[in-house]
C-alpha cells in the first residue's frame, strides 16, 4: 500500500518533572510532620464521637495506664526547662545539669519526686524499661497533701506556662476513681475545663448528633 | 579548561582515534519517583493518623465555700440519675433520689446499641419536652442528667456516658460523686435480681 511508515515513538516519558514534584512533596510532608513523641506507656483510649482535635501546642498531657499509674509530660524545651529547675529548686532533687536536659529532650516522667534523679540518670533503653516498673506519680483527691505529687506538677507547669490546656489520656479499662484522683487534683486547683483524649467512633444513626452531622432539624423524632 | 575541551570535541578526528561510543546521560527516574511517592504517602498518612481527638468535659464547678442557696438546684421532674457499676453495667432512676420516703424505681441497663441507656436517655428527653408543652416545666427546663460513676466502674465507662450526652444532645449534665444511698440502690437491684 501507498501509506507511510507509522514513525515509531519512544515509550520513555521524560521523569524527571514527576520526580521533583515527588520530592517537592516529600520535603513538604517532613518539614511539616511533627512526629509522636515516645509514649511512656501503651495506652487504649475508650472512643468518642467528638471530633476536636487536641491542638498542637501548649498542651500538658497526663496519661493514666491500665494499671492506674500516671505520667506527666508539658511540650516546649524552655517550658521544661524552667519547670524541672524550678522542681530541682523546691524538692532539693540535686539533679545534674546532664539529668536536667535529659528531662527537657526526654518525653513522660512518671516516677516520685525521690526517683526522679535515679531515672533521669539512666540512658533512653533503661528509663524504656523503669517506665513498665514505675509506680507513677504520686497523687491523691486532695491536692493540698504533700503526698500529692501531681499536684505540685500541674501547679508548676501553669506557672511556666498560663496558656497550658490539659489533656488527660487514659486506659479504658483504668478504674474510675485512679481517673479520679487526676480530675480531683485538678478540681482542686480550680480547673474544671479540661480534654479527654479518645479515639474516632462513627455517630450512630438516628440519633440527635446524627441529625445534626448531616445538617437536619433535630426535632427529637422517633 | 572548558573551552578547551568544548573545541577539543568538535574538532575533526584523525583516522586512528576511536569514536567513543555515545553514552546516554539519561537515567530512568521511575524507581526514585516511586520511592518518593511511597514516603510521601507515609508521610502523609502519618500526619493525619497522630492527631489526636477529645472530647472537652466541663465539670461541675466545686468549691468549699459555696452557700447552700447559691447550689443550682435541679427539678426532680426535668432529672435522670445514671449510676455507673461494675462489669459496665448501668442503673439509672427517674429524679435526683433524694426523698428517703419513696425510693426510686432503679433499673439495670448497659451500653448496648439496641434497647440499652441510650433508648431511656431519648425517652427521658421526650418526657421532659412533653411536660413542656404542657406547661408542667419552665421553658428553660431541660433534661438534666447527673451521672454517678461507681468506684468499680472503669474509665471507659465514664467516657461511653459522655459520649452518649454528645449523640443524644444533653446540654446539661454533671459528674457528681456516687452517695451511699446510691450504693445501696444498686445494692438492692443485684438483690432483686438474684445476684
Amino acid at each position: 500500500m501507498g501509506k507511510h511508515k507509522v514513525a515509531k515513538k519512544s515509550t520513555i516519558v521524560d521523569m524527571t518533572a514527576m520526580c521533583d514534584v515527588a520530592f517537592l512533596l516529600l520535603t513538604f510532608f517532613m518539614l511539616a510532620t511533627q512526629f509522636k513523641p515516645d509514649e511512656p506507656v501503651t495506652v487504649v483510649t475508650p472512643s468518642s464521637i467528638s471530633e476536636i482535635t487536641l491542638p498542637d501546642a501548649d498542651i500538658m498531657l497526663i496519661t493514666v495506664d491500665e494499671d492506674g499509674r500516671i505520667f506527666f509530660s508539658i511540650d516546649g524545651k524552655s517550658v521544661r526547662k524552667e519547670l524541672i529547675e524550678e522542681l530541682n529548686d523546691q524538692k532539693n532533687l540535686n539533679l545534674s545539669q546532664e539529668e536536667i536536659n535529659n528531662f527537657i529532650v526526654g518525653g513522660s516522667v512518671g516516677v516520685p519526686f525521690n526517683q526522679l534523679k535515679e531515672y533521669l540518670a539512666a540512658d533512653q533503653d533503661q528509663r524504656g524499661k523503669l517506665n513498665k516498673t514505675t509506680p507513677g506519680i504520686p497523687t491523691d483527691t486532695v491536692n493540698t497533701s504533700d503526698q500529692n505529687e501531681l499536684a505540685l506538677w500541674i501547679k508548676e507547669a501553669r506557672y511556666k506556662n498560663p496558656k497550658l490546656r490539659i489533656a488527660i489520656k487514659a486506659d479504658g479499662d483504668a478504674t474510675y476513681p485512679q481517673v479520679q484522683d487526676v480530675i480531683g487534683t485538678l478540681e482542686g486547683w480550680k480547673i474544671f475545663k479540661f480534654n479527654l483524649i479518645t479515639g474516632l467512633k462513627a455517630v450512630p444513626p438516628g440519633t440527635a448528633a446524627y441529625q445534626e452531622m448531616t445538617g437536619g432539624r433535630s426535632e427529637g423524632g422517633s | 579548561m572548558a573551552e578547551m575541551e568544548v573545541a577539543d570535541k568538535g574538532g575533526k578526528k584523525g583516522p586512528g582515534v576511536k569514536k567513543s561510543k555515545k553514552l546516554s546521560t539519561r537515567v530512568d527516574l521511575t524507581p526514585m519517583v516511586d520511592l518518593g511517592f511511597l514516603l510521601i504517602t507515609f508521610f502523609m498518612l502519618t500526619t493525619t493518623m497522630s492527631k489526636p481527638k477529645t472530647m472537652e468535659i466541663n465539670m461541675p464547678y466545686k468549691d468549699d465555700e459555696i452557700k447552700e442557696e447559691e447550689e443550682t438546684k435541679i427539678k426532680e421532674s426535668s432529672a435522670l440519675t445514671i449510676l455507673l457499676s461494675k462489669k459496665h453495667r448501668v442503673y439509672y432512676y427517674e429524679g435526683i433520689g433524694s426523698d428517703p420516703e419513696n425510693p426510686p424505681n432503679v433499673q439495670v441497663t448497659s451500653f448496648k446499641q439496641q434497647d440499652g441507656i441510650r433508648d431511656v436517655i431519648i425517652d427521658k428527653k421526650e418526657f421532659v419536652e412533653d411536660l413542656k408543652r404542657r406547661g408542667q416545666l419552665g421553658e428553660k427546663d431541660q433534661a438534666t442528667i447527673l451521672i454517678k460513676p461507681d468506684t468499680n466502674s472503669t474509665y471507659e465507662d465514664m467516657v461511653n456516658i459522655l459520649d452518649e450526652m454528645a449523640i443524644n444532645d444533653i446540654r446539661t449534665y454533671a459528674i457528681v460523686d456516687i452517695t451511699d444511698v446510691d450504693r445501696e440502690f444498686i445494692a438492692d437491684t443485684e438483690a432483686a435480681n438474684n445476684e
